[in-house]
């Protein structure tokens, strides 16, 4: 599905990514851990298409075509989804105007026409019940005053609405208390298929006790140096990445 | 970063104006020029009676007196008053249409153009349409229904000739021949415009409507509009414009004002979407006009809205008088200025009765080269015992080489009001741009449902016909803005 080789990027002319590989295949879910400042959210900012940051070197392809050639847009309408860890508000666009503009995007983009009013408020009380989101957050403006498990939440009910192939968590489970990590995973198992995968980038193991990666990347200066099975995010837990630096 | 947003202000100026047709219907127009034969040649095309004819006079000797205000943070050009027709018509003035078989359908199609089908589909959205093209009134619809109402709802001229009381008694209590420039040339010279008289006691059923547009070339459009609501009214009324898209600027000076007695209620709301020239500044609108209401009676209440996305100059301050005790009023507004477009609009709100309350919302939206400023006065009298204002005007820029501006002005002679003032200037983030790209909405998309979103407060005070109309105008207003 996604097939990242020696990926280089910049951001103000500073290299944070130097030579990324990693291949994902649909029903997997890889785990990228790794100190502050490794380049974990670059990478999920780079593969989202933020032109913020400009690519130097290296080749990502997904589903067979050249991802860096589409613009932030058209790869989210080829099934990219990213659940930003710092979600931005939008005064005034209400999440439902937000979504519907969002999901007939998409469809457009599938040759299909503009869902009907009733049929998408039918998928927006069947998405939200997925992630336990409160209705009335559905009614108020994008992210406007959500509390930061709030935002979280919203992130994978917009995630359950557009139904990526590939979808990348960037620190999810930051700032969310026990009950929220564990709505948030719920959601995220909820929407797993043997089609889609995702890349789950946290800091700690505990995310990966609700959602259980088949790999496990640790991500040092731009750079993925180790790779191994879920009992990784463990032996990180426990005795930390110095050893693995050295 | 920067690169990005250079590209979105590049492309914003690609956008054609939508509403740029002519219509090709015989006009009659008046040879240009400006004097006092012009305003009784007017005067005696409309059949005025002669104190009709001796405002007009008084109005344009004063007006001889005058010169352009300076004050506003306008670039206008200078405007030749003597190369202006001052009356055009759509030819048969003599035999109007009586009904709308009668009506010219070049004019009909305009009007679809313009997507105000006069007949069915007002009928259904339950408005009544009173449109004044060039400068005539051509059919106000639903008079009928209103009449059994004791509503009045007819062309200013239809006014002078069927209810000159009315006329005599209101015409220039709100704004005065003397009140500025462009009001006494408004005086001297307006050919037509609505007059509406909604009697004590009655709600009026739907929602009455103007649609003004300027056609002919050389043009000067002057129209004027009188609103009386008597005791416990209630009147919502909305004014949509449009013009052709032309090389040489059009002048439009209008008058509006408004009366409201003892707890009567006038909801006012435009969408102002004229010609605002091209994207090197050619060509365009310049629009003049002073809009005023006057809570004259205890607990009366009067509300402008309006969305401003037209014009190459708008000079626009739709204010309150508020001299009945306990009057509200209020004003919300959204002003967006792409190219070369100017606006300073704002409004004043002056407090003379007793716990008197007035709210000022104004979004200003810029980009391109615009330049948009916010003018406001709130004015306490010494006898306001308990007034209260709160004002809140905010600016969104698009691109770095556009302006937004204040001017809030306060005189405040009463110690007991308190009055309330919050300003902001904010841009779209690339963030916010971003989190919208990476759900599938593109850039253009992006900024329509942003700017949408900063006017929604403003939009959500129209009518719902209405609101969807100015939403889908900010977003064409905004379209091409990326390639």
């Amino acid at each position: 599905m996604l097939k990242i080789k020696d990926l280089h990027a910049n951001i103000d002319g500073k290299e944070i990514l130097r030579g990324i590989n990693l291949e994902v295949n649909p029903g997997e879910i890889h785990a990228i851990m790794g100190p502050n400042g490794s380049g974990k959210s670059t990478l999920s900012s780079v593969l989202a298409g933020n032109d913020k940051f400009e690519v130097t070197k290296g080749k990502v392809e997904f589903n067979g075509v050249d991802l860096l050639e589409m613009a932030a847009e058209e790869r989210s309408r080829e099934g990219i989804f990213l659940s930003f860890q710092y979600p931005v508000e939008i005064p005034g666009v209400s999440m439902v105007n937000f979504m519907r503009t969002a999901v007939n995007a998409h469809r457009a983009h599938r040759g299909e026409d503009p869902i009907s009013a009733s049929d998408f408020l039918r998928l927006m009380r069947e998405k939200k019940n997925l992630v336990e989101l409160d209705s009335k957050l559905a009614n108020r403006a994008v992210n406007e005053g959500f509390s930061g498990g709030e935002k979280k939440r919203n992130e994978i009910f917009q995630m359950a609405m557009l139904e990526p192939k590939l979808s990348i968590l960037d620190e999810t489970d930051s700032g969310l208390d026990i009950d929220a990590l564990r709505i948030v995973a719920n959601g995220v198992n909820k929407l797993k298929t043997p089609e889609n995968a995702s890349i789950v980038i946290t800091h700690y193991q505990r995310l990966l006790d609700y959602i259980v990666p088949d790999f496990v990347h640790v991500l040092y200066k731009g750079r993925i140096i180790k790779t191994a099975g879920k009992e990784l995010a463990l032996e990180l837990e426990e005795k930390g990445y110095d050893w693995i630096i050295k | 970063m920067k690169e990005s947003e250079d590209k979105i202000l590049d492309n914003f100026t690609s956008k054609e104006y939508e509403y740029g047709f002519v219509t090709d219907i015989e006009t009659e127009i008046l040879d240009k020029g400006l004097n006092e034969d012009v305003i009784r040649f007017i005067s005696a095309k409309k059949k005025e009676p002669e104190w009709m004819l001796e405002f007009r006079l008084k109005a344009y000797r004063h007006w001889l007196t005058l010169k352009m205000p300076e004050w506003s943070h306008l670039d206008i050009p200078e405007i030749d008053y003597q190369g202006i027709s001052y009356y055009a018509a759509p030819k048969k003035d003599e035999d109007r249409p009586q009904s709308l078989d009668e009506v010219d359908p070049e004019l009909l199609k305009t009007f679809d153009k313009l997507g105000i089908p006069l007949e069915e589909q007002m009928a259904l959205s339950g408005i009544a349409v009173d449109a004044v093209m060039d400068s005539v009134s051509v059919k106000t619809t639903f008079q009928d229904t209103l009449a059994e109402m004791g509503v009045i709802f007819c062309s200013f001229s239809e006014a002078v000739q069927e209810h000159p009381d009315l006329i005599k008694k209101y015409m220039g209590s709100v704004v005065n021949y003397r009140d500025n420039f462009f009001a006494a040339l408004n005086s001297a010279v307006f050919s037509d415009g609505s007059f509406c008289y909604i009697p004590k006691g009655v709600r009026c059923p739907m929602e009455l409507s103007t649609y003004f547009r300027i056609n002919a070339a050389n043009t000067g459009q002057f129209e004027r509009t009188l609103i009386v609501a008597d005791d416990d009214s209630y009147v919502s009324y909305l004014e949509g414009c449009t013009a052709p898209q032309r090389d040489e600027s059009q002048l439009h000076a209008a008058i509006v004002e408004i009366v409201a007695m003892d707890n009567a209620e006038v909801k006012y709301s435009t969408v102002q979407n004229w010609y605002p020239g091209d994207k090197d500044g050619k060509g365009g609108v310049y629009n003049f006009v002073t809009k005023r209401g006057l809570c004259r009676g205890n607990s009366s209440k009067i509300s402008w809205t309006q969305v401003e996305t037209g014009s190459a100059i708008t000079w626009k301050y739709p204010s309150t008088i508020l001299r009945g005790d306990n009057s509200q009023s209020e004003f919300y507004s959204v002003a967006l200025t792409n190219n070369y477009q100017q606006a300073d609009t704002g409004s004043k709100m002056i407090h003379i009765g007793k716990n008197t309350k007035s709210t000022i919302i104004s979004k200003g939206i810029s980009a391109g080269k615009s330049q948009n400023s916010y003018r406001g006065l709130v004015k306490v009298d010494k006898r306001a015992a308990n007034a209260r204002n709160f004002s809140q005007c905010d600016s969104l820029l698009l691109g770095d080489k556009c302006g937004a501006h204040t001017f809030p002005y306060l005189d405040v002679k009463n110690d007991s009001a308190i009055v309330e003032h919050e300003a902001t200037t904010s841009k779209i983030s690339e963030d916010q741009i971003f989190y919208c790209n990476q759900r599938g909405i593109d850039t253009e998309g992006a900024i329509g449902l942003i700017v949408n979103g900063y006017a929604r407060e403003v939009l959500d005070k129209l009518p719902m016909e209405f609101a969807v109309e100015a939403q889908k105008l900010l977003q064409i207003s905004l379209e091409g803005s990326v390639g």
